[in-house]
């Protein structure tokens, strides 16, 4: 490097920090992000108007354009709540509520939280465990790969209310009836991934690997499972997600086992639509999170593999 | 109990998996084989199901005979179709062609913007993990509870398949043939139709085919959070709770002969549009 | 003779994560109309990036180019040219008719027309009666001819070539290279052919155009003394054999036998 690059190389620092994050997707992201939440709070003023507009009326009051706009803002129950609602009721309900009140979102989204990771658990165990068969044994693959696909044409999301209730009837409630829902739905894209992935080395790699005499649990180890993790962590992305999906909708054929998806349903019946919108934004939370999470750790495997993170 | 029936149809079963066995040994290239083969599983799997559920006395809350479901399903067509006229009809049909139409057209806005695509499509990717069938309320509250409300659902699950797939497919075409297409000075139009969406179509259909699932399912679950007195969902919601499973099961056959339908008919257009894409014509030459 | 292409001082640098990289430094170069130029060079040596800033794929970074008088951009818009890529980049939906067919749909040729010229340009190739195929039942030597069928439908007057048959084997090669000769004696179009093999080049070429890199530069230009026409057999003649030296020690003199780094 010469030193007049050098030199400009210390000058342009800062520059280079914005302009990083401008040509990067942060940037844009952001912009966007925030262009939502102004059309959102447009909309709020738009759609809670005409009640507001009755209310006014039914009260007799005139009111000026910003306090209408404010008025909007702050229904109790309103068409379109406004951001700072939805996260003034998550706030009050989680940091301001008992954990073991019933009324606390920090408790349910406890309850749908465990039957997530449960299921999620029970599902990549089962996937792996399968996929594993499938590739060792000529026999397993032409028997069970087909039942596997058709198991995914029982809308298993369909049936939910089914299995909740029919393993009701039998004694088998709580936690057990929705973890199993979410491990049928979880446990289908680690299997096809896991096949595809444990399959992945090319054939030359598996000739070098009988050229030393290798046995198959040696090619297993030291082949096909380092090569199977990135299909590994993208199935376990989708796994996760669909797995929260399943022990929600599990929850709502047993509304006295709690879950947010419960919390939907009530505030469905009940017309309280910050109380919706804030269960719905807490398990969306939950699902970022999970799958971010689900991230950090294949970053974290990657990096310790030598991969470039 | 009767454990000779169940003895009967297991020795049955396994009649019917050694042929099966012998077919796919001998005669796999054989055309009727091929046909005949899946059909026997399909058969033996349902005179398994009767075999076991009567001779083991299963109750029928946890799972009825398929003869009884049978019943059911000619005694109550009526309902059945009602039901089918609502939710698959009007919500899924509905639903399924706003969400693909302005996915596709929302992708090729952000193709044409760098801005939206570093902007929108990082969003895009982050909501299409997220629990959308969680809207079905709030839906509820602004159109309704008929089926609008759960068509509009069906929008908000096909959108984002729709928006990524055609994406990818969009940005598929090799920079070989897009010099090409630079080199007969042709605009961003012509190229798009020229090259870009038939290069796409592979892509475009993988999203139409999952989203004909999602549609139904998500049509289906959207009415367990309310709907009026019809509509798959809703069956499916009350009747287990009246423990019909048999009805129930006559709907989800329903669904199941609907969705399977639904996705041969996208399937059959794909072969027809994408013919020349390797997964479709074998990978020959 | 008139000049088609005309090069004074061309450069084009790329800035790369590596460093600056110097692809085509202070080329000049004139080539005239009918002239069949081949360009030779190892990797590196700027021949494809030349033929890409010649078709505006590329833009150079100083000196000067034109194409019939014209900047490359403006005979690009004036569709001056045909490229044929390394691959033939056929479209796997269209029939071999349909892909030679879509320069005229662009340019908006009649459908009359587009007919006249694919039949025309098939039966230059070697190629009528496939015109119902799909690429992908053609193999590789037919599918790189339908690619030059597609380049010659619109009548341009120069052809830009990029090693259009390196990746086939040697007998379909030769065959090929036969072919080309024969198309250039007919259309008496100006060609300029990007070639890895000094044979090929020999064998091609009026001019040969040798080229070196780091940075990439013109080493030597060559005009070729062998007659306009030539059979197969004339590789193993004296006078081949001293082109193809001559080619190979200006190959030398660039450095290019040498190893990297």
């Amino acid at each position: 490097m010469t030193s007049a690059v050098a030199a400009t190389a210390g000058i342009g620092r800062r520059e280079n920090l914005l302009t990083r994050l401008w040509q990067g997707n942060t940037g844009p992201v952001l912009i966007v992000v925030a262009a939502i939440l102004i059309f959102w709070y447009a909309m709020a003023v738009h759609m809670n108007a005409p009640w507001q507009q009755r209310l006014n009326d039914r009260a007799g009051e005139e009111v000026s354009f910003t306090q209408f706009v404010d008025q909007t803002w702050s229904q109790k129950k309103p068409l379109l709540p406004a951001p700072h609602q939805i996260v003034g009721e998550i706030w009050n309900a989680t940091v301001l509520t008992d954990i073991n009140s019933r009324r606390s979102l920090a408790y349910h989204s406890w309850i749908t939280l465990s039957a997530t990771l449960l299921g999620f658990a029970f599902g990549t165990a089962l996937g792996v465990g399968l996929a594993v068969i499938i590739i060792h044994n000529r026999a397993s693959d032409q028997s069970l790969m087909p039942w596997i696909i058709a198991s995914q044409t029982v809308p298993i999301l369909a049936i939910a209310p089914m299995v909740v209730v029919g393993l009701g009837a039998v004694g088998i409630t709580g936690l057990f009836p929705k973890a199993l829902i979410s491990m049928y739905l979880s446990f289908f894209p680690v299997v096809v991934g896991m096949v595809k992935g444990l399959r992945s080395p090319e054939a030359i790699q598996i000739d070098l690997m009988r050229t030393y005499s290798a046995s198959p649990w040696q090619v297993f180890k030291m082949l096909r499972w380092p090569a199977s993790l990135p299909f590994l962590f993208a199935s376990m992305r989708v796994g996760v997600a669909i797995s929260l999906i399943g022990a929600v909708v599990g929850e709502l054929s047993n509304a006295a086992g709690g879950g947010l998806g419960v919390r939907l349903l009530t505030g469905s019946y009940n017309g309280q639509t910050i109380q919706i919108w804030a269960a719905l934004l807490l398990a969306a939370a939950l699902a970022a999170i999970l799958v971010s999470l689900v991230g950090v750790a294949e970053r974290f495997v990657t990096r310790r593999m030598g991969g470039a993170a | 109990m009767n454990m000779s029936l169940v003895a009967g149809v297991v020795i049955f079963w396994l009649a019917a998996w050694a042929l099966n066995e012998f077919l796919v040994r001998r005669f796999s290239a054989n055309r009727a084989v091929r046909l005949f083969v899946p059909l026997l599983f399909g058969v033996t799997l349902l005179v398994l199901w009767e075999g076991i559920t009567r001779g083991l006395a299963v109750p029928q809350v946890l799972l009825p005979p398929p003869s009884a479901i049978w019943a059911r399903l000619t005694d109550s067509t009526s309902i059945l179709w009602a039901d089918f006229q609502q939710t698959f009809l009007k919500s899924v049909l509905a639903g399924y062609a706003i969400g693909c139409i302005s996915g596709f057209v929302v992708s090729i806005l952000v193709d044409r913007s760098p801005f939206l695509r570093r902007g929108l499509l990082p969003i895009g990717n982050f909501v299409s993990a997220l629990p959308i069938i969680g809207i079905a309320p709030i839906m509820v509250m602004w159109f309704g509870f008929d089926w609008p409300s759960k068509a509009a659902v069906v929008v908000a699950m096909t959108f984002f398949p729709m928006l990524v797939n055609t994406v990818a497919g969009l940005s598929a075409t090799s920079a070989i043939e897009g010099d090409l297409m630079r080199t007969y000075a042709a605009g961003y139009w012509q190229t798009l139709f020229k090259l870009r969406l038939p290069a796409a179509a592979p892509f475009i259909f993988n999203a139409l085919k999952i989203n004909s699932t999602l549609a139904l399912i998500g049509a289906i679950v959207a009415e367990f959070f309310g709907t009026p007195i019809v509509g798959m969902g809703f069956r499916i919601s009350t009747e287990v709770g009246k423990l019909a499973i048999d009805l129930v099961w006559a709907e989800i056959a329903v669904a199941a002969v609907a969705g399977s339908a639904f996705y041969g008919l996208v399937a059959l257009i794909e072969r027809a549009t994408t013919f020349w894409h390797p997964s479709i014509r074998g990978g020959g030459a | 003779m008139t000049s088609v292409v005309s090069a004074k001082n061309l450069s084009l640098t790329f800035e790369t994560n590596d460093g600056p990289v110097e692809a085509l430094k202070d080329v000049n170069l004139e080539i005239g109309k009918g002239e069949f130029v081949s360009f030779i060079g190892p990797s590196g040596c700027g021949k494809t990036t030349f033929l890409r800033v010649m078709a505006d794929l590329e833009s150079p970074t100083a000196g000067d180019i034109s194409i019939n008088g014209m900047t490359p951009d403006e005979a690009r818009t004036n569709r001056a040219y045909g490229y044929v890529f390394q691959a033939a980049a056929l479209f796997p939906w269209r029939t071999v008719a349909a892909n030679v067919a879509l320069p005229l749909e662009i340019m908006g040729f009649s459908k009359s027309e587009q007919q006249q010229r694919i039949a025309r340009t098939l039966e230059l190739v070697n190629l009528a009666g496939f015109e119902k195929k799909y690429p992908w039942q053609l193999s590789g030597g037919m599918q790189q001819r339908a690619s030059i069928a597609r380049a010659l439908a619109f009548d341009a007057d120069l052809l830009l070539m990029d090693e259009p048959f390196g990746a086939l084997d040697e007998i379909v090669r030769d065959h090929l290279n036969e072919q080309l000769l024969k198309l250039w004696a007919e259309t008496n179009k100006t060609i300029c052919f990007v070639t890895h093999s000094i044979p090929e080049a020999v064998y091609l070429s009026t001019k040969i155009v040798v080229m070196s890199p780091r940075p990439g530069r013109v080493t030597d230009v060559i005009d070729s003394p062998l007659p306009k026409d030539r059979p197969l057999d004339i590789r193993e003649t004296p006078e081949f054999l001293e082109v193809a030296h001559r080619v190979r020690e200006g190959l030398r003199a660039g450095h290019s036998y040498e190893e990297e780094g």
